[in-house]
């Protein structure tokens, strides 16, 4: 819970930063993959098994030229896609009614705080066995990944409204619907972003899982399926991929996060 | 023991405000905290009057008694005879740290009470505009208060007040946290719109010089328990100019507060004094 209540400060620090020496940072940036490449191609000179960069890029050529990568993508896209939209749609009004209610925090605080001790991947197995091994138990562990995550956030985000701010809608004459759709889900909105962004982490990392066990598509099956034949080319492209894709993914939340919260002020 | 009832200046007419043996005590770890102890006081209307205090005295929490953000534990507190139960829209209420809603412009601020109260949107448009310009922000109806300063943002959170057309003022240390230049420039603000349209005021501060400049009456409250320790009458002319605030007449009445404010020990040993 701190860790989420930390985050926007500490990305409030690297904005600042940001619009100082934007370019500079880029310039950085660019200059650490490429070093980064070249340790990696040196590794792969030296060290046996480890593939060179070229070879994983013709690998990764070959997969998107046979159609395997995209369908792979789709595949995991739509599972982690499926599940965190459920997660999020569930855990924002859940969390909403434990900040608003304390009956119903009372009521729904022991299983979150319980669920929340068990990694979403140590369920696989129970929800493999109780909902066989389609895409249902898939979307399923994902959502409760990013379930867990979100409803702690949004809860938190409800709770920590500034009072003053409350006090200030009720002497404008604000009841309490008013006062819940006006002032506390344009406050909490920040911290339901940044539960957003770190539930589409673990929504990510419970994927790939999740596709390792049972799955016969997916960027997480592929690797699987590359370790029974030892071709680590197609393990690098899938590593990279699921990367890349968070990456994207995550950079298109704090986008629309830097969108929605701009009107927070910056200390 | 009865406390003393200070009465309004303006006999006859029913006081505006009445706080009628008003007690707020708040547990604490060993304990209560009695942040009020049995406090009366009438205020007329077209008063404006401030209340001084060290910190500890209760006065913001006279203050939410009277704008129902905070039941009292004891007593009572009528506005125009009605007993006060919740907020509403005849008390607005400034508060020290602006409490502007962040995430909208300064006309939406403005706006925010009579959206509240189902005012369509031109009325709404039309009013807001008037009081922005009244607190001359109108270069900044746009801006989110992030971009602005403390007294604009002040002055933002006194248009939206202002905008519900309240019959009573309720400020609490509203220029606390400004800078003193501001604060003397958004006290003559104050007095200037008040001369104008003599709605009630009530002002909580702890500066003397602030309560003395403002008011018609000031009211010196005292800690642990917190109580009225003196009310003393302002009879110094308005419009308050800068002759005003460097009067002996005006530093008589800032020394005489000062030592009821500063002085609490000693005056303690006599009997409460209580000026009609």
């Amino acid at each position: 819970m701190t860790g989420v209540a930390v985050l926007p400060r500490r990305r409030a620090a690297s904005g600042r930063q940001g619009a100082g020496g934007g370019r500079r940072m880029l310039v950085l940036n660019i200059v650490s993959v490429l070093f980064g490449i070249g340790v990696w191609w040196l590794l792969s000179a030296t060290v046996e098994n480890i593939p060179s960069p070229p070879a994983v890029a013709e690998r990764g050529w070959e997969l998107l030229a046979d159609g395997t990568l995209e369908g792979d993508i789709l595949a995991s896209l739509t599972r982690v896609i499926a599940g965190f939209a459920i997660g999020t749609a569930l855990a924002i009004p859940v969390g909403f009614l434990m900040g608003w209610y304390s009956t119903v925090r009372g009521l729904a605080e022991p299983y979150i705080q319980f669920f929340r001790t068990i990694p979403p991947l140590a369920i696989i197995p129970l929800a493999i066995v109780l909902m066989g091994i389609g895409e249902t138990p898939k979307i399923f562990v994902i959502a409760l990944a990013a379930f867990l995550v979100c409803v702690i956030s949004a809860f938190q985000g409800v709770v920590d409204v500034d009072r003053t701010l409350i006090n200030a809608a009720r002497v404008l004459g604000a009841g309490d619907r008013t006062i819940f759709l006006r002032v506390v889900v344009p406050a909490s909105t920040p911290f339901i972003l940044v539960g957003m962004r770190v539930g589409l982490g673990s929504s990510w990392a419970t994927l790939v899982a999740a596709e390792l066990i049972a799955a016969q598509q997916g960027l997480g099956f592929r690797m699987q399926n590359a370790q029974v034949y030892y071709d680590l080319p197609t393990i690098f492209v899938g590593l990279i991929t699921i990367g890349i894709l968070g990456l994207v993914m995550d950079r298109i939340l704090l986008f629309a996060e830097r969108k929605l919260t701009s009107w927070q002020e910056r200390r | 023991m009865t406390p003393d009832r200070p009465t309004a200046s303006t006999e006859g007419a029913p006081p505006k405000i009445s706080v009628d043996a008003v007690s707020k005590v708040f547990p604490v770890k060993d304990g209560e905290f009695v942040a009020l102890d049995r406090v009366s006081l009438d205020i007329a209307e077209n008063e404006f009057v401030t209340v001084v205090g060290p910190s500890g005295c209760g006065k913001s929490t006279l203050l939410n008694v009277l704008a129902g953000l905070e039941e009292p534990s004891g007593g009572r507190a009528t506005v125009d005879g009605v007993e006060v139960d919740g907020p509403g829209p005849e008390r607005g209420v400034i508060f020290q740290q602006y409490a502007l809603f962040p995430w909208l412009t300064v006309r939406k601020n403005v706006e925010f009470g009579l959206r509240t109260a189902g005012v369509p949107a031109r009325e709404r448009a039309e009013r807001a505009d008037h009081f922005i310009r009244l607190v001359g922000l109108e270069q900044f109806a746009d801006a989110l208060p992030k971009t602005l300063s403390g007294g604009m943002k002040q002055r933002c959170a006194i248009a939206r007040a202002y905008a519900v057309d309240p019959s009573i003022l309720l400020m609490d240390e509203p220029f606390g946290a400004l800078d003193a230049l501001t604060r003397v420039r958004l006290q003559e603000q104050l007095l200037e719109t008040w001369s104008q349209d003599r709605r009630t005021v009530v002002f909580i501060t702890h500066d003397v010089d602030e309560a003395v400049f403002l008011a018609n009456r000031v009211v010196v409250m005292a800690a642990r328990p917190g109580r009225i320790q003196e009310v003393v009458d302002v009879d110094l002319p308005y419009p308050r100019t800068e002759d005003v605030r460097l009067s002996p007449e005006f530093g008589e009445l800032r020394n005489r507060v000062w030592h009821a404010v500063y002085h609490q020990s000693t005056s303690l040993a006599q009997p409460s004094t209580t000026t009609a």
